[in-house]
């Protein structure tokens, strides 16, 4: 294994990720996989071992002091190894619960990392709606002040964790008026009255994961739960995908990686022409291609954990977007060569390998879609340099 | 409620064990090793009688290696609170490392003595037994759900067909089987406080035992899978097979 210079600490959550990932994901994958319930059970293993305080401070009960986002970029790369759908559980919660450590309050801290560290409450975010996908800016849920509240009216779409999770972060429109200055973030919790969802969607892959529509309807939210000012949503939103953004590489490594090593498996097992097809050098520089692309990958998202980690208050845009768009797109080349290497086994469900590949799609397209993230590289790449001509 | 419970350090169930050259040994080049499976139910008794009581204490003991460590810091992980390695050589028999731990175990005061039901390298079951007799306690092995009340146990141990209910007065043994609970995994918290958790660790001269090794040898290699036919026809065929040669039915 390439040394990566792990601290000691980040060995340890490795270890105990893939442990995990091994003795209770990887059986119950193929069952969540068909029926799409939310892997509760799983779930609460995983909150047991403490993987849901990774991401958070030790004050609030985490460990995520000063390298969260390596540690939540580890968890996410094991447990999707062996399902890229049970994981997002894990990393959909990290994404939900980034607008609170980026903007909240220390009150606002208190009063929910805990129970989240401690794996007791899901989390969620949500900003995209029906009209509103790639287009954040034209998100149209408002959020009107009335005294002490906020009113809360209209849906987001497609919520990871949707229904399951408690606690959620969501941008509205404070003051549709100003436009994009106009929005913000807020804290909601599950059981507020006004907030209902609507059905959970039936999907190509990651199926053990929950994707539901968040329906308002006149819901009164504190004003203690605006995160950060007024208008600040876009910002924070932002933000909050500069640090996620490596979480979805991660999730996409994790899948690569766990297809890789099912291909690898797979050829030197399966005998034809009286030799294992791992013995044709047809496929052994598919498999070497396939390796070479899971590691680079790898390489680049440990990198840019770090670079966040270790510049806090620097922006990553640029780095999060090529981690969250490179790991995708070798996560959805490697998935469909593993399907190859098995052959017409590949293709059908008995064995595991179709779902790394139905499963790897989505982190194509989620937190922005790679033709998004290519956009946001191109401009700052092209941006710099005309900046450092003149 | 004070606990002592015994763990051994094994190669993991999903290791594949090569025999050593000189017939006699485990090669443990390249093996992964785990605690054993049936000391993790002895050690999760231990923990939650600890917690349900709300105080007590839970010490691990293994007779092992320098590596044995990396298991005892695993226990103390998943919740013990100190451990003590007896440093030594061990082999095949049991009896030197009963007398190990009779000795160390002697001079300690506790509830409760736990063991796994058997260690799945060796399969040899002989060391709870034995450790009883040697410090004259009483001893339920093969047990799959233990109740204490009041200085006094009642544990159901699985019997050939069916299940026994036994009653004893504590400092009494149990030997755990798999389904007595379901063992925890260590949470990272758990990880980071097993570091700063005492570790004793003394080298202990092990005595004779009666036992000498002749011959380890592996399983015989299974044979190719055999195609009876397809469908219903093939049935007949199979449970004659299964009737005649496998003798499961
Ligand atoms: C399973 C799942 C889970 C999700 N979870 C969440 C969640 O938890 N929270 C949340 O807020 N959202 C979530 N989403 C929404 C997700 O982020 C959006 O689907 C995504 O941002 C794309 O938006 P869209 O689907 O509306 O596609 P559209 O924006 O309609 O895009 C359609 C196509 O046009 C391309 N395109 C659009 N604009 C441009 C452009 N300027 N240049 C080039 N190409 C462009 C896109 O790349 C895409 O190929 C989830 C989605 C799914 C499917």
């Amino acid at each position: 294994m390439l040394d990566y210079f792990l601290t000691d600490e980040h060995q340890m959550i490795r270890e105990l990720s893939r442990t995990i990932a091994d003795e209770v994901l990887r059986p119950v994958a193929a069952d969540y996989d068909r029926s799409g319930e939310f892997p509760w059970p799983v779930v609460e293993k995983m909150a047991e071992a403490g993987l849901f305080g990774v991401f958070i401070e030790e004050r609030y009960g985490g460990l995520g002091d000063g390298d969260r986002t390596m540690n939540m970029v580890l968890v996410t790369e094991e447990l999707s190894k062996a399902c890229g759908g049970i994981s997002l559980a894990f990393a959909g919660t990290a994404l939900g619960t980034l607008p609170i450590i980026i903007a909240g309050s220390d009150e606002q801290k208190e009063k929910y990392l805990p129970s989240i560290a401690a794996g007791e409450r899901l989390a969620a975010f949500a900003l995209t709606e029906p009209q509103a996908g790639s287009d954040a800016a034209g998100i149209r849920t408002t959020a009107i002040r009335d005294g002490d509240h906020y009113v809360v009216n209209g849906i987001k779409q497609w919520i990871t964790n949707g229904g399951d999770a408690e606690i959620y972060t969501v941008v509205v429109m404070t003051n549709p008026e100003k436009g994009p200055r106009g929005a913000s973030t807020l804290v909601i919790e599950k059981d507020t009255p006004g907030f209902g969802f609507g059905k959970k969607e039936d999907k190509m892959g990651i199926r053990a994961s929950s994707t539901r529509e968040l329906v308002f309807e006149d819901c009164r939210v504190p004003v203690e739960n605006l995160l950060g000012r007024e208008g600040t949503g876009f910002i924070t939103a932002m933000k909050t995908f500069d640090a996620s953004r490596p979480g979805v590489g991660a999730q996409a490594l994790g899948i690569a990686q766990g297809a890789l090593d099912l291909a690898v498996d797979w050829a030197i097992s399966r005998k034809q022409f009286g030799s294992p097809v791992s013995s044709f050098q047809g496929l052994r520089f598919l498999l070497a291609d396939m390796a070479m692309q899971v590691e680079a990958a790898r390489a680049l998202i440990y990198a840019t954990a770090r670079h966040i980690d270790g510049n806090p208050k620097a922006r990553s845009t640029i780095y999060s977007a090529m981690s969250k768009c490179f790991a995708s797109d070798i996560a959805m080349r490697v998935t469909t060569d593993a399907v190859q290497v098995f052959g017409g086994s590949g293709y059908m469900k008995d064995y595991p390998i179709e779902k790394y590949m139905r499963d790897a799609k989505i982190t194509q397209i989620y937190e922005g879609t790679n033709q998004i993230q290519r956009e946001e590289i191109s401009r700052i790449l092209i941006g710099e340099h005309i900046a450092g001509q003149s | 409620m004070n606990s002592i419970v015994c763990i051994k350090r094994v190669p993991d169930s999903e290791t594949r064990v090569r025999i050593a050259s000189d017939g006699l040994a485990v090669d443990r080049s390249g093996v992964k090793f785990d605690m054993n499976e049936y000391d993790k139910y002895a050690l999760e008794e231990a923990i939650r009688r600890k917690e349900e009581a709300g105080e007590g204490l839970v010490t691990v003991l293994t007779v092992g290696g320098d590596d044995a460590r990396e298991t005892l810091r695993q226990a103390l992980a998943m919740g013990a609170d100190e451990a003590v390695l007896l440093r030594a050589e061990t082999g095949f028999d049991g009896l030197p490392v009963a007398v190990a731990l009779a000795e160390e175990i002697r001079d300690r005061p506790f509830d409760l003595l736990l063991f796994g039901k058997q260690a799945i390298d060796d399969d040899g079951m002989q060391v709870p037994a034995m450790v009883a007799e040697l410090l004259g306690l009483p001893a339920a092995t093969v047990v799959v759900s233990l109740e204490i009340e009041a200085g006094r146990a009642v544990a159901r141990r699985e019997v050939e067909g069916g299940h026994e209910t036994v009653e004893f007065d504590l400092p009494g043994i149990v030997a755990a089987q798999k389904g007595l609970n379901e063992p925890r995994y260590p949470s990272l918290k758990g990880i980071m406080a097993a570091k700063k958790k005492p570790l004793e660790e003394k080298d202990v001269t092990l005595v004779e035992g009666g036992l000498e090794l002749l011959e380890l040898s592996g399983p015989p290699d299974r044979p190719e899978p055999q195609i009876l036919g397809e469908g219903a026809e093939a049935v007949p065929e199979l449970v004659r097979r299964l009737r005649e040669e496998v003798k499961v039915l």
